[in-house]
């Protein structure tokens, strides 16, 4: 029963990739102006525009391009990047991708390493005390920083600790040969302002399906057990509440991955969100596409994983009558 | 000796909103002697299950004590600390709940659960406390105790469920036992059963108990002293027998004109024949009905089976079983909610659509469906004029003044004042609810009404006057009523034909009379050898009838081949029964039972 669960799941996955694919790749037809013109600029003459629109495939009839596009992703070969053929100095798309996403996974990661633990810490105390000052304490700050939107974290930030203080740079420039202390440095803002975003979110998420499980007669019968408080909520609450929580952090994960255009602009962070809006810049459509892909895998991924947390968490899955 | 629970003018009190104390229990004194029963009873909103839970300590959010002492062998628990308190916990005191299903945490093992207290506060280490578990599994007879331990709560049966809740309250041999209705939710086989481990668990252990309930005649079978509540007061108190035998006080009288007598022939109303006609109002033919996906015109889960039943005009038809018998699966094959996969469903003789998409409004008009749990039935954002006027809008057309004119009547008709209108399910009682339940089913003035347990969840007194008016409805409007219960005692005397259901199957059909009377089904006569009778010493004597031994609860089980009650019944033919489908035995009189014994070899 559980494995049917699951093979279902990644089934579901699979199609959901599938269509996501077709409409990324009707989507990014459907973009205004083409990018021979564009690449062509004044140069362009009705023959050399032919002579270029056939160099890059774009002849052919919708259908066939999207069947050769994705039998190359399939093989892992995404492409040439456009922007480079008519200079003839063409880069394939995956070099140009792996840098960002390591600049990605490097920023998502650390976030994550801190946030988790954080916002469970947190949420897990404002649920074990409610109504009291802590509690409306972590509520209204959560409440706030919800509401304010990322840019505005970012800016505040930056005014706080890179024009008043001095002490962090105002921009995330990597060179890429940065260790240790400098590297921390230089991440630190952007780190923080996510932190900060995400965090709230599952703080709140965790505070309310922890209270939720609460209310549920079996705790008043732990309590009537004479189980103490934090068993209660470890053990009792917190084993029942995981599925809502892990579907939280990995939304805020995948928003991490792909979500996160404004932060990294702000603080010139290098990944693959800001890649991505400099592909759409210059219509690179295949760049453009393979950044997309990687966004919704990202989701579809983390998505699976925290379906599986929950089917496995949950004993009428895993032990069937 | 002092007593081992000393309740001393105890006080409770809810906050209100505006910081303001409503008084829930008010001075209420009574001792708890060591090995001793005492019930608590009343009906919902009396203040048992606040006082029984003070026992503990604890009060449900929103409560707080307001006077008076709970002493545990001399010592106030109310003003003791926290960390006491909960040491005492599932130590010295300990608790049952009244659902054991929703009592026990879904995400872990029943061993951890039911050792959990015990290995916490230091009693027994894990190892002796697994051994003490299995030992009370045992006691308790709940199958295969050396591997029940590791399973989890969805993979029992309610009724283990609700014994495995009495082993957790048992393990740390707790002095005191504090029982919350833990038989109310349970079908009447069962709950002899449960009772039964109950009362013999506490005598082993000798334990004093205080047993919360509203039903006097489980009481009568379990308690030694009786505690009667009305509205957070103390009515009487006294000792189980004089309570019974010789009620002092009038509510006491009340509540025991409520606990309706055994079922039995002749308690069924004659109907009157004004309203007859020759076709049957509803008429259910070869119905084979289940759930889950349907292959080669088959349910995944086959739940009825060849069921034939017809409604006369007019009449009260009662469908009785079990949980898991069919009894709703039936109704909603009715109503069009669950389309049959065989057989059809006819309404003044016309066949009608399997599935209620297709069904016409007129049809759809004359069946209507009153749900067990008003609760959940009602709209809460909806204002009781809302929900009512709904179906006079949607079938009569009704508008405006004529509406709300209407509105009224039918408030009128469940004895609701005009005023209700107005208001929203949430500021209503129970038994207010389960009216407006009702008024909204007959505002469509239909032909048919199916009620699905419609006074289960109420008390018995509630219940009691639910029936009554019931009974005055069908008078005044010649209304044929599907009712379906697992209360014998309560369809016995509102019905004029009964159909017996077990496992998907009619198993016993006819006049109330007959279905009462012997000859019986085994099944039959199973269950209405398990409804508790008012008076002392009755337990004992059922568990002794051989129903009670062959196949007291036992799960309903769903079976292809032969008799599905086969493994319960003391009149089984190995061989036979377990092998081919009874034949159905025409008695007379539209009275059949099928079974492969023939009339002269049933017991009386």
């Amino acid at each position: 029963m559980i494995w049917r669960a699951l093979l279902g799941r990644f089934g579901i996955s699979i199609v959901t990739l599938w269509v996501v694919s077709v409409l990324i790749f009707i989507g990014t037809n459907l973009l205004p102006g083409d990018v021979a013109a564009i690449l062509l600029g004044q140069m362009a003459t009705p023959e050399s525009l032919a002579a270029l629109q056939a160099k890059l495939g774009m002849d052919q009839p919708g259908y066939m391009r999207y069947l050769m596009w994705l039998r190359d992703v399939s093989t892992g070969d995404l492409g040439m990047s456009k922007a480079g053929i008519a200079q003839g100095n063409a880069s394939r798309i995956v070099d140009i991708l792996e840098p960002r996403i390591f600049n990605t996974l490097r920023l998502t990661g650390m976030v994550a390493v801190v946030s988790i633990p954080v916002a469970l810490a947190l949420g897990l105390l404002a649920a074990m005390h409610p109504g009291t000052r802590l509690d409306r304490t972590v509520t209204f700050s959560t409440l706030s920083l919800i509401s304010l939107p990322d840019f505005l974290v970012a800016t505040f930030l930056v005014l706080i600790f890179a024009v008043q203080l001095g002490w962090l740079p105002s921009i995330a420039y990597l060179r890429g040969a940065e260790s240790g202390w400098d590297l921390i440095k230089a991440l630190a803002m952007p780190c923080l302002t996510l932190i900060i975003v995400v965090s709230a979110q599952m703080i709140r998420m965790t505070r309310a399906t922890v209270l939720n499980v609460m209310s549920s007669p079996y705790i008043e019968m732990a309590i009537l057990k004479g189980v103490p408080r934090g068993r209660i909520i470890l053990r009792h609450a917190l084993l029942n509440a995981i599925g809502p929580i892990v579907n939280v952090i990995a939304l805020n994960l995948a928003w991490l991955v792909g979500g996160v255009v404004i932060v990294e602009q702000i603080f010139a962070y290098p990944g693959l969100a800001k890649l991505m809006i400099d592909a759409v810049l210059v219509r690179d459509l295949p760049l453009v596409q393979a950044c997309a892909m990687i966004f919704c895998a990202s989701y579809i991924v983390l998505i699976f994983i925290a379906d599986m947390a929950s089917i496995v968490s949950n004993p009428r899955l895993r032990h069937p009558k | 000796m002092s007593a081992l629970l000393e309740v001393d003018e105890l006080w409770i009190s809810a906050r209100k909103d505006d910081e303001s104390l409503l008084p829930i229990v008010k001075g209420v004194s009574f001792n708890v002697d060591r090995g001793q029963v005492i019930a608590l009873i009343g009906e919902s909103g009396s203040g048992k299950t606040t006082i029984a839970l003070a026992a503990l300590g604890y009060t449900k959010p929103g409560l707080e004590f307001a006077g008076g002492q709970v002493r545990l062998e001399g010592e106030d628990i109310i003003t003791m600390a926290p960390e006491k308190q909960r040491a005492l916990r599932g130590q010295k005191v300990a608790y049952l709940a009244q659902s054991a299903a929703a009592t026990f945490n879904p995400s872990l093992t029943i061993g951890e659960q039911v050792t959990e207290s015990t290995v916490l506060h230091g009693i027994l280490n894990q190892d002796q406390a697994n051994e003490r578990a299995e030992f009370l599994y045992r006691a308790l007879e709940l199958p295969e105790p050396e591997r029940l331990g590791r399973r989890y709560p969805h993979q029992v049966s309610g009724g283990q469920l609700q014994r495995l809740m009495a082993a957790m309250a048992l393990c740390g041999k707790p002095d005191l036992l504090v029982l919350d209705e833990p038989t109310t939710a349970l079908d009447v086989t069962t709950q002899i059963e449960v009772l039964k481990a109950f009362k013999s668990v506490i005598k082993q252990e000798g334990s004093a108990a205080i047993y919360v309930t509203h039903d006097l005649s489980v009481v009568a079978q379990i308690a030694d002293q009786i505690v009667v509540l009305y509205a957070g007061e103390m009515q009487e108190h006294g000792s189980a027998k004089q309570v019974v035998t010789q009620p002092g006080h009038d509510y006491t009288r009340r509540l025991m004109r409520a606990v309706r007598p055994p079922p039995a022939a002749g308690q069924g109303e004659e109907t009157l024949s004004e309203h007859q006609r020759q076709a049957p109002a509803l008429e259910v033919k070869d119905i084979t009905a289940g759930y889950g996906k349907i292959k080669n015109g088959a349910s995944a889960i086959t739940v009825l089976r060849d069921v034939n039943v017809s409604i006369e005009r007019g009449h009260t038809f009662g469908v009785i079983g079990e949980s898991g018998c069919g009894k709703s699966t039936l109704a909603r094959v009715m109503a069009g909610l669950l389309p049959a996969t065989h057989g059809r469903v006819f309404l003044d003789g016309r066949a009608l659509e399997p599935a209620l998409a297709k069904r016409s409004r007129q049809e759809l008009q004359k069946i209507q469906f009153v749900f067990q749990m008003a609760d959940t039935a009602l709209n809460p954002r909806q204002r009781i004029d809302q929900i009512l006027g709904r179906p006079l809008a949607f079938y009569l057309g009704l508008k405006g003044k004529d509406k709300r004119r209407r509105i009224g009547e039918l408030l009128d008709m469940v004895e609701l004042p005009q005023d209700f209108a107005g208001r929203y399910p949430e500021e209503l009682s129970g038994g207010q609810k389960q009216r407006v339940n009702l008024a909204r089913a007959l505002a469509a003035e239909p032909e048919v009404l199916l009620c699905d347990e419609v006074i289960s969840a109420l008390d018995s007194i509630v219940g009691a006057n639910v029936i009554e008016l019931l009974k005055r409805l069908r008078k005044q409007t010649g209304v044929s009523f599907v009712f379906i219960s697992h209360d014998l005692s309560t369809v016995a005397s509102f019905a004029d034909a009964i159909v017996v259901l077990y496992a998907g199957r009619v198993v016993e059909q006819g006049s109330v009379d007959r279905v009462l009377s012997p000859p019986y089904h085994p099944y039959t006569r199973l269950l209405i050898s398990s409804v508790p009778e008012l008076r002392v010493g009755w337990l004992e004597e059922a568990m002794e009838t051989q129903e009670a031994k062959a196949g007291i609860d036992r799960l309903v089980k769903l079976t292809e081949t032969g008799c599905p009650f086969f493994d319960r019944c003391p009149l089984a033919i190995k061989g036979t029964c377990d092998q081919e489908i009874p034949p159905t035995r025409d008695l007379g009189g539209n009275h059949t039972i099928e079974c492969h014994r023939n009339e002269d070899e049933f017991l009386p």
